[in-house]
């Protein structure tokens, strides 16, 4: 494995490789996911009790605003886990690392539903506000341009029978997307807009405390959620490609 | 490959031979170039069939609808670009060829473009004619597809190359590259409605004139990449 050269080349300090086996990443996750389980379902109580009860009624939106505490993480978590993942599959690439590769795999199904997620949450929040479910709005569009590149990564990984080909062209798929992303989101930007600008910005918030705190609360638990979750899965992933290993028919208590 | 290429010609040589070879199998095979035009102009003559005669709203759509079709029919000659070589094994001396791989994909690119994008192109004033577009406007609109479609041959070829020998490869080729080119039919199909609103369309031929040189560094290159990943 490539790997191991890297690997003794910088065991001087910290050993940056050793969770980088399967084999070793496995127990790992398995005691890192009860930990991301309970803060996030801790956060999330906090921030939905925040966001409903504590925070003050939107002068213009009235009660409808509050569905940001589910859309705004959801959307943020959507852009965030295409980046990693993006990130996971060119580490795949470069170092090829199976475990990279299995992270994006990980992760691609969580931002997808995150996407999906977004876009419903919007459209209910849509209807109060802007009178229509849909409109083709730039961060709409964008947003679901996400989804079909999330598909598409996912339905390149299972058209391709042998696994280590399909990580590496479904992470190919993944850096052409990351590129491109930016590139539909200011084309959509200047081709048409509804949505309202962004409340957080590194300038400054135009929200009022108590809603930015229970947002940032929420988005935080879905952190924790969506580490969670794609921890849960690697695992399985890990499971399912080591099947043939002795370590992993132990595991699942085959003989 | 038909003649063996010498290693003493340089990058060109390799791209050359590629694209001379590519555009003499599109001629011998002038049913598939034909087939792709005639989809092209079912689709768009299906359009004010489904909507209705109205002048107006036909001149609104026109852009729209011209582009869309532009960009399906495009995805339909797609999947033949490495399909062929792929079945044959030139492929596979192509990989193992002293030549750039990259050259080779975009002369295989190139050729994909001169048979199937340039016809769409040469062909597009006629149809803008049956959506009753002004003279002008169908100027703006043959320049955007000349522009544009190239794009869609240099993104496709990197969807080709990473579904090279997939089963269903064709259906999952556009899932992947329809995505990909949204910027392009945005601008492609907004010059034209910027130029019928009376906006000058200079901004959209330059971000056009932009992405076509972004992605002519890139996709070539990635699209190699992607090649030799499918082919390992």
């Amino acid at each position: 494995m490539p790997t191991s050269k890297l690997q003794g080349q910088i065991k001087g300090n910290i050993n940056w490789f050793k969770f980088a086996a399967p084999q070793r990443f496995y127990p790992l996750a398995g005691k890192l996911v009860p930990w991301f389980t309970v803060i996030g379902i801790l956060l999330a109580a906090y921030g939905l009790y925040l966001g409903m009860w504590v925070a003050p009624t939107d002068a213009t939106q009235g009660d409808a605003y509050r569905i940001i505490y589910v859309h705004v993480p959801t959307a943020w978590m959507s852009m965030v886990i295409y980046v990693a993942m993006a990130g996971w599959a060119g580490a795949g690439l470069v170092f090829n690392s199976r475990l990279s590769s299995m992270m994006a795999c990980a992760l691609a199904p969580t931002g997808a539903l995150m996407a999906f997620l977004a876009l419903w949450t919007g459209a209910v929040w849509g209807k109060p506000t802007w009178g229509t479910w849909w409109v083709w709005d730039a961060r709409l569009t964008s947003t679901l341009v996400l989804l079909f590149l999330y598909i598409g990564f996912m339905s390149l990984h299972a058209a391709i029978d042998d696994v280590r080909r399909a990580d590496r062209a479904a992470g190919v798929l993944a850096l052409i997307g990351v590129v491109n992303v930016p590139i539909i989101y200011f084309s959509v930007v200047w081709w048409n807009t509804l949505h309202q600008g962004a409340s957080v910005s590194f300038k400054g918030t135009s929200m009022a405390t108590p809603m930015l705190v229970a947002m940032l609360v929420m988005a935080l638990a879905f952190w924790a959620y969506c580490i969670a979750l794609a921890l849960m899965r690697v695992r399985v992933i890990i499971l399912d490609r080591e099947r043939h290993t002795a370590w992993a028919r132990a595991e699942m208590g085959v003989t | 490959m038909t003649s063996r290429p010498t290693s003493t010609g340089g990058l060109i040589d390799g791209f050359k031979t590629v694209l001379r070879r590519d555009l003499r199998v599109s001629l011998r095979r002038r049913s598939d170039t034909f087939s792709t035009l005639i989809f092209f102009v079912m689709v768009v003559s299906l359009f004010p069939l489904g909507v209705g005669p109205e002048p107006q709203l036909l001149r609104t759509m026109a852009p729209g609808v011209l582009w869309v079709a532009a960009m399906l029919a495009s995805m339909l000659s797609l999947p033949r670009l490495f399909a062929d070589d792929h079945s044959d094994g030139t492929l596979e001396q192509m990989l193992l060829s002293t030549h750039s791989l990259s050259w080779m994909v975009l002369g295989k690119t190139l050729a994909h473009w001169m048979s199937s994008g340039l016809p769409l192109v040469l062909l597009s004033p006629v149809l803008a004619l049956q959506f009753d577009l002004s003279a002008s406007a169908t100027g703006v609109l043959v320049l955007s597809l000349l522009l544009g479609t190239p794009i869609l041959s240099l993104v496709g070829a990197m969807g080709a190359a990473l579904t090279v020998g997939l089963r269903g490869s064709s259906v999952l080729l556009s899932l992947l590259v329809l995505p990909l080119t949204i910027p392009v039919l945005i601008f492609g199909a907004g010059a034209v409605e910027a130029h019928n609103a009376g906006l000058g369309v200079a901004g959209h031929f330059s971000l056009l004139g932009a992405l076509l040189i972004v992605t002519l560094m890139a996709a070539p290159w990635t699209a190699a990449a992607a090649l030799r990943i499918s082919m390992e």
